[in-house]
């Protein structure tokens, strides 16, 4: 375990050693699937408006809840509009809102992380005592009483999940800062007077980056796992838009006659899911990390 | 000892104390109070004074945050204006109703969990890890709710083995639920025995590894008895705590597949207030989920001090 994370934090330059990673993760059969789900859904999520074969909110009273048709190749849902097109917009916005909120997230809980794991003493203990509180809120809890609140959108959406996805970061980049910070180079670097800031960029965030780059992989299935559910639930993209969260329970209804406008988007959230968590486990494996161990706080 | 245990103790309640605070704020915080809340486009003039008055919410937050942790001490957590009822009795059946779910979906998952993660931590790598580990990711990975999606597809429309949807009311006697709760129970239960067979699986696997478990292989303890006797008190013992962590989390969880199936507990009730707009509810709500999972890390600290002598003199 300990030779890979070195090879990583040795290796030169940040290319160099994403390259590295990107191939140990493409050599395994797990990691190649969810590479190439997650960058299947990325490039649909891009394309997708120029290449959808209907308007995503175009109804059609004469096509309310039809099977499989070669004009509707999914058939149509209960307001007659094409599944399709539908399905393949539905991530737009979970994807969008996700991948910023889960940068910003690893953003700011690794960087509180790592000075809370540098300064230590009683600010540390306290604020770890905050992180424990937060985290003994059930996340559904508090990303509805936010958006109840506030109100709906993805102005809002976006800081709420960075903010609450971002705090067991804290925690986590603490931990490894703690691993670090007693080793002898960080000594070194501190008699050779280097000033804090130059300790932090220059010793400590090599050391601890492939950890963080890790919990964003987790992070970033959890989000999008709660996008959805929120959605599904009627509080996060607001209708006609086409969401798979908002499609699986618009059409929940109709599953018996209109199956496919269930399980289209259910497919569709579940290979992007599974893949980001399949890539996070190579990842992890790539760069040493045993993930599997930890409780999913 | 004891010092130890009075220490776990202070710290839950503290930590306790930093969500009734957390809850607090961050309703004070937000604009709006319960009166605009609850009187919405009403809002307005005399009318929001008046309601101002009649609930106190005109006199400064520090005491009403006094009051309201003190009246939550003595179970009592205030009155819900939406419904116009102390929330402890909206609240009372609710709960049992969610933990009638929850103890279930435990009984099934945790021992589940066990089996399974021990079968593939000691068969690491070969087939039948393989399917068990493929399996539990794609269980814990999908959402809750398409996994109850797809359950109400297939074992009640598709195979009608079940009914769909829960009509029993929320105040009716516990018995009446059993035939109610299969699947809520089996979909709550896929994800939990996912999360914990993962975990169950690399202590096992940890613990195979170790020194004294090569030393019991070469001394020659037949297989069996050395996995009994060496790896699983072992390998089980930390899983305790990352076991109540997990449950806590799957609360999040329950919220999601009572909606789904229409189920008339905690989770259900929250997102009917919410909907509403009834934050004093919410609060409530926050409050004991969070009372909740503070009280489950707590008995799982407490239990793995007492299972596990190590524990007892080391400071963690």
């Amino acid at each position: 375990m300990n030779m890979k994370l070195e090879n990583f934090a040795k290796s030169r330059g940040v290319f160099a050693s994403l390259y590295k990673v990107l191939a140990d993760m493409l050599s395994r059969p797990s990691g190649k699937l969810g590479l190439s789900l997650v960058c299947f859904h990325i490039i649909l999520a891009i394309i997708s408006p120029a290449i959808t074969p209907y308007d995503f909110k175009v109804m059609d009273a004469d096509l309310i809840l039809k099977g499989p048709s070669a004009l509707h190749w999914l058939g149509t849902d209960n307001l007659g509009r094409d599944i399709l097109s539908r399905t393949m917009l539905g991530g737009r916005q979970a994807l969008m809102v996700t991948i910023v909120a889960t940068f910003l997230a690893i953003a700011w809980g690794g960087m509180l992380g790592i000075l809370l794991g540098l300064i230590g003493g009683w600010i540390e203990n306290s604020i770890l005592r905050l992180v424990d509180a937060f985290l003994s809120i059930p996340w559904i809890l508090f990303l509805l009483l936010i958006v109840s609140v506030v109100g709906l959108g993805n102005a809002i959406l976006i800081p709420t999940l960075a903010f609450f996805y971002g705090i067991p970061v804290v925690r986590m980049s603490r931990a490894a800062t703690h691993d670090v910070v007693a080793l002898d180079y960080i000594t070194a670097a501190r008699a050779r007077g280097e000033s804090r800031v130059t300790i932090v960029r220059k010793e400590l965030l090599p050391n601890v980056l492939d950890i963080l780059l890790v919990e964003g992989a987790m992070r970033w299935s959890w989000m999008l796992l709660a996008f959805s559910s929120l959605s599904f639930l009627g509080f996060g993209v607001a209708p006609p838009a086409a969401d798979w969260g908002l499609m699986i329970s618009g059409s929940r209804s109709y599953m018996a006659i209109a199956p496919l406008a269930v399980l289209a988007p259910v497919v569709a959230l579940s290979t992007l899911i599974i893949g980001i968590n399949l890539s996070a486990d190579a990842l992890a494996k790539a760069l040493g990390i045993d993930r599997a161990q930890k409780a999913p706080v | 000892m004891i010092k130890l245990v009075l220490q776990r103790i202070v710290m839950g309640l503290v930590t306790l104390v930093f969500v009734s605070g957390i809850v607090f704020v961050s309703v004070e915080a937000l604009p709006g109070d319960s009166c605009t809340a609850y009187l919405g486009r009403l809002a307005s003039g005399q009318r929001l004074e008046n309601c101002r008055q009649d609930f106190g919410i005109e006199r400064p937050a520090l005491i009403r945050y006094a009051e309201w942790t003190t009246g939550a001490l003595k179970g009592d957590l205030g009155i819900s204006m939406k419904r116009n009822k102390p929330i402890s009795d909206i609240i009372g059946n609710r709960l049992r109703n969610t933990l009638l779910l929850g103890l279930s979906a435990t009984l099934i998952g945790v021992p589940l969990a066990l089996f399974l993660g021990i079968i593939a931590g000691l068969w690491r790598d070969r087939r039948p890890d393989l399917w068990i580990s493929m399996i539990a990711i794609i269980a814990m990975t999908i959402p809750e709710f398409v996994n109850a999606t797809l359950l109400i597809l297939v074992f009640s429309i598709w195979l009608g083995w079940v009914p769909g949807i829960v009509t029993t009311p929320p105040n009716a006697p516990m018995i009446e639920f059993l035939s109610d709760i299969i699947l809520p129970v089996a979909a709550l239960a896929l994800v939990m025995t996912a999360h914990i067979l993962r975990m169950v699986r690399t202590s096992v696997i940890n613990v195979m590894g170790s020194d004294y478990i090569q030393m019991a292989i070469l001394k020659g303890v037949p297989y069996w008895r050395m996995v009994f006797k060496h790896v699983l008190p072992n390998a089980l013992l930390p899983t305790i705590n990352l076991v109540a962590l997990t449950i806590a989390w799957l609360l999040g969880g329950v919220v999601v597949i009572e909606v789904v199936f229409n189920y008339p507990g905690l989770g259900r009730l929250t997102i009917d207030a919410i909907s509403d707009r009834d934050l004093a509810l919410v609060q409530a709500i926050a409050l004991l989920l969070a009372a909740v999972y503070i009280g489950l890390n707590l008995f799982a600290d407490l239990l793995t001090l007492v299972a596990n002598p190590r524990l007892r003199t080391m400071r963690r």
